[in-house]
């Protein structure tokens, strides 16, 4: 249990306010226009990228979405050079080549986020295949939105899976829209229905609570380790931010986000139960989000010092050989 | 050394890739067969038995056969690729694609490049090709035109057993992603195999037969085709040089470019449908550095911009044969300003 | 009178040999010719060699045009005296062609004899044997060759003795393990070949590197040595032409791969397509590459050759001659030079590093000369 380890706890909420700090300050950022393309932010999802990694080591794999920034951070990437790829400069995390759709490290077990939306289980299912047949004792979990849940290639995944028993957690990060089209309204049956269906245990979880998510993910992620196959979390959050930044989220209601903010944060929720129970203290927790500010500002400060990438690079990185 | 068929080559080098090198696996739809089922294991063999034999000597863990599930497997394929397998998937036929192009075109040919260099993705996708099989228009498109378009991939088309092998195994030992196009009417021929494992690089023309006067350029079952052309033509004192790129990713130039130096001559025949395939884009290469060394106009032996159609007579009218080649070589050997 | 009619054809030159491209002919139909007179080139799938009359008389008939590709024992020509008459002449051709096809017929369905294996102190050795008869006679090929190497000599040396032509290992068919790839490692595998095969006393052919070997082995072991005879060997200098060593080695691209081959021969244009293509396959199976860079490593480092084995002629008690092209651009001929009185010198003026496919018939008679002493 999270609650258990003072470690733990101090490493979860750091992670999420990294991420927090990280998104709100993508969004100022890029309306400034100094971020170039499109972003997707993960603003308010915090506590599903946060809950599931702190399971996970490098020898576990992760497949991410269009909105991935979190589960990078979650999964152990390099901020500062997250943020350089973001900005597509030299020292980002892929060389200014990949952007913010398509960071990863897979050394770090981060096999990439993904521009295509479903494009990640059937990967997700091939990392797991290599720790099975390998036999490294690793598992893989896949990231899905809502709206990746629709996807043919998520439902071959399930099947998959679970035909070869592979060790790997769907996540379904719902956050009610996909782009603009509600969830409740795209999604036909339900989603630990759909699991149960293709034979794998599905469970629905709280997504603002990082405490139900840790708890939910141990459970799933022992059962993968020990080769009973595959599982599926169905995530309920939700985003602060639109589909992509300049979205000006028409089809929400009027007070929907300010409300979510007010009284569903994550952040929120998590420093109100650990400070009630005596588990941290608020000073502490204060003194974290002071240093977090601070490294974000560095890093933004050195993406935008660093240099483009040049014409060299351009023809790089294409083949290992050709 | 003995005679082998070109299935027979390819079994034998993914069997011998296998024997030396544990991360690679096969996968695809009953690739073994009979999983599950009640009768005998190893039923199968792949469709077309390619795969025949390597389940009772590898076992089901590097021998898996697939639900029919090509957007889940191919893609699995990519991801074991990316994270220490190297596998090689079946897609049965490359029409199949049209349900599992994400996980080729967007996933497996864009990770190195996406991630700055920070990944390989070592995976093989076998396929099969071509028209002559009787199999109407989504079982006999010859479509390597449109993976040889996309950056990243690496396509490789062999025209006979030997190279089928040396080819297979540098696919499998090959880093990059690789698209390895097997033509359905090709698996029983045969000719002398090495029983060793070999490799042929990528980006080698074959030079097959070689003559003075016309440059002939064809690619998998076409280079047949085209040696009988020239063997014929030959006779007649009409030599010609029969180009086999072995590969249209990368594609050897400088081997054709140098030939039509030599010939001033070109015709290239591709199965493939004739808008943006191969003879096109051959074609318009010599054209842009080699114009000034060309003696006639180049020509195309290609089918025609249809599907493929079903009725025996209507398939034979459609695949070039080695008349409309004959012929093509004709016009251009006799061509007079 | 037909007894006086000749046929000339097809040779079979090598065991795979299956047909060949009539290239060239040296005579005139009508002309006269006497035995030994260059009489066409054939292309085989290894190289165009010349083909010289065993008969004497004219010229009667050339059956076979310029550029045609025939199977081998097809009729290619007819010599015959001037005065027998067109009829008798042309009645053979259409004799000789009828029987033919049905020669034909019946040796397809044998189809070549295929190289034998044996495991020889761990590694895989492929061997071809052909004739009968004591001491019989091995040939050992050089750096980057095979046991074909000697298609024309082997079928004419068995023509009474037992031959025995090897790949050595890293070459041919056989395993492409070399271990340290020294001299003394090869000749010690050698050891081990004819102890396998129990052949108690030979006669030893070496060519380049192989030359080298059976030096090295009749240096150790005179007893087991009938006689000596080495075709342009190593080891006898310091200089190699370290272009060819490198670029066999680096190499794997036809063109580079022919200009390479070129060096081999008095004349380039003897190397065939089909030999590109044979060097080409070989240096693709596994194990090839790393064979000859080890071989090269021990043998010819920085461009030079590491073992002068010249002093040890002079103590050898067998028959031994050096046979040398003198056209030759790998190993330099002046390296046949100052040969002590007991190992005469050979130099053939038309032939490169190749003598023994390049001027075969002297060659031949040279070895068959040395094995009758």
């Amino acid at each position: 249990m999270l609650q258990s380890n003072r470690q733990d706890l101090l490493k979860a909420y750091t992670q999420m306010r990294t991420i927090r700090e990280f998104e709100e300050r993508v969004h100022t950022e890029f309306a400034g226009g100094t971020i170039p393309g499109f972003v997707h932010l993960y603003a308010g999802e915090e506590a599903s990228a946060v809950g599931v990694c702190m399971h996970l080591g490098d020898k576990d794999h992760i497949g991410s979405t269009h909105r991935g920034h979190g589960h990078c951070i979650a999964k152990g990437c390099d901020v500062k050079a997250m943020m350089k790829e973001i900005y597509g400069r030299k020292g980002g995390l892929c060389g200014g080549k990949g952007g913010s759709m398509h960071i990863a490290d897979l050394s770090k077990g981060m096999m990439g986020a993904n521009g295509i939306v479903g494009g990640g289980p059937p990967l997700v299912c091939g990392a797991a295949l290599t720790a099975k047949t390998l036999k490294t004792g690793g598992v893989a979990v896949a990231f899905v939105g809502d709206g990746g849940s629709n996807q043919g290639t998520t439902l071959e995944s399930y099947n998959l899976a679970k035909v070869w028993n592979l060790p790997v957690i769907f996540v379904i990060e719902d956050n009610g829209y996909a782009e603009s089209t509600a969830s409740e309204w795209s999604v036909g049956g339900s989603q630990t229905k759909r699991a149960e269906a293709f034979g794998m245990p599905g469970t629905k979880v709280d997504g603002n609570d990082v405490f139900a998510i840790h708890e939910a993910a141990q459970e799933a992620i022992e059962r993968a380790r020990a080769g009973r196959g595959p599982s599926l979390l169905h995530v309920k959050l939700s985003r602060y931010f639109g589909h992509f930044e300049g979205d000006a989220m028409t089809y929400r209601a009027d007070g929907e986000v300010e409300a979510l903010r007010r009284d569903h944060d994550a952040l929120k929720i998590f420093r109100k139960r650990v400070t009630e129970a005596g588990l941290l203290e608020a000073g502490q927790l204060n003194e974290i989000d002071t240093d977090i500010a601070a490294f974000i500002d560095e890093a933004v400060a050195e993406a935008e010092a660093a240099p483009p990438p040049t014409g060299d690079d351009l023809l790089t990185d294409v083949y290992v050989s050709y | 050394m003995a005679k082998k068929s070109y299935r027979q080559a390819i079994n034998e080098a993914l069997a011998l890739e296998m024997r030396r090198d544990p991360t690679v696996i096969v996968m695809g739809e009953d690739n073994a067969g009979g999983m599950g089922a009640p009768g005998a294991d190893d039923a199968w063999g792949g469709v077309l038995g390619v795969t025949m034999g390597l389940m009772p000597e590898f076992g089901r863990e590097r021998v898996l056969d697939t639900p029919i599930s090509e957007s889940a497997f191919i893609g699995a394929a990519v991801g074991a690729a990316a994270t220490g397998l190297r596998p090689v998937a079946e897609l049965m036929f490359v029409d199949f694609m049209g349900v599992c192009f994400d996980q080729i075109f967007n996933q497996a040919a864009k990770f190195k490049y996406m991630f700055g260099g920070n990944a390989v993705t070592p995976v093989v996708i076998r396929t099969m090709y071509g028209a002559g099989f009787r199999a109407a228009s989504q079982h006999s498109q010859t479509l390597y035109p449109m993976f040889t378009h996309i950056p990243g991939l690496k396509v490789v088309v062999p025209s006979s057993p030997y190279d089928a092998k040396g080819l297979m195994i540098q696919a499998i030992r090959d880093d990059d992603p690789v698209i390895f196009f097997e033509h359905k009417v090709m698996y029983d021929i045969e000719e002398e195999v090495p029983d060793e494992a070999y490799t042929i690089p990528f980006g080698e023309a074959n030079l097959t037969r070689e003559g003075e006067d016309v440059t002939i350029v064809a690619i998998g079952r076409m280079v047949q085709f085209a040696n009988e052309v020239a063997d014929t033509l030959a006779k007649d004192g009409i030599n010609c040089s029969v180009i086999d790129p072995r590969t249209t990713s990368p594609l050897d130039m400088d081997t054709i470019l140098e030939s039509v130096e030599e010939t001033g001559r070109l015709v290239v025949v591709d199965e493939a449908s004739p808008r943006c395939n191969m003879a096109t884009d051959i074609s318009a290469a010599v054209a842009q550095h080699a114009f000034a060394a060309l003696k006639a106009p180049i020509r195309m032996v290609t089918p025609p911009h249809t599907p493929v159609p079903f009725a025996p007579q209507l398939e034979d009218l459609y695949v070039p044969n080695p008349a409309q080649i004959e012929t093509a070589v004709r016009a251009v050997a006799g061509y007079a300003r | 009178m037909s007894d006086a009619i000749k046929a000339v054809t097809m040779p079979k030159w090598g065991l795979a040999m299956e047909e060949g491209t009539l290239v060239a002919w040296h005579v005139p139909e009508g002309a006269p010719v006497r035995p030994g007179d260059d009489l066409v080139d054939i292309e085989t799938t290894k190289i165009t060699n010349v083909m010289e009359s065993t008969a004497g008389g004219n010229l009667r008939r050339r059956v076979v045009d310029e550029g045609a590709c025939v199977p081998v024992g097809a009729l290619l020509g007819v010599v015959a005296d001037a005065s027998l008459p067109d009829a008798e002449i042309d009645a053979f051709v259409v004799r000789f062609n009828a029987d033919f096809v049905v020669a034909a017929a019946a040796a397809a369905e044998t189809g070549p004899p295929e190289p034998e294996m044996m495991e020889v102190a761990g590694n895989r050795i492929s061997y071809q044997r052909m004739g009968e008869g004591s001491p019989p006679l091995v040939l050992v090929h050089g750096f980057g060759g095979d046991l074909n190497n000697w298609l024309f000599n082997q079928p004419v040396l068995a023509a009474s003795r037992a031959t025995y032509a090897l790949d050595l290992p890293g070459h041919g068919r056989s395993g492409k393990d070399v271990g340290s790839g020294e001299i003394t490692a090869f000749a010690r595998t050698l050891t081990a070949f004819l102890d396998a095969l129990r052949l108690e006393q030979v006669h030893l052919v070496g060519h380049s590197l192989g030359g080298a070997i059976v030096l090295d082995l009749a240096v150790r072991q005179p007893e087991r040595v009938a006689s000596l005879t080495l075709i342009a060997p190593a080891a006898l200098g310091g200089e190699i032409n370290a272009d060819y060593i490198e670029g066999f080695i680096a190499t794997g691209r036809r063109k580079e791969m022919r200009a390479v081959l070129g060096m081999l021969f008095a004349d380039p244009a003897l190397v065939s397509r089909d030999m590109v293509d044979e060097i080409l396959k070989y240096k693709r199976l596994d194990g090839v590459a790393a064979a000859l860079a080890a071989i090269a490593g021990d043998a010819f480092p920085d461009g030079r050759q590491s073992r002068d084995l010249k002093s040890c002629l002079g103590d050898l008690r067998m028959p031994a001659q050096v046979i040398w092209g003198r056209q030759d651009r790998i190993l330099p001929v002046a390296q046949g030079d100052g040969l002590p009185a007991n190992v005469p010198m050979h130099v053939l003026d038309d032939a490169g590093h190749m003598a023994h496919m390049e001027a075969a018939t002297q060659v031949n008679a040279l070895i068959e000369d040395l094995l009758g002493q």
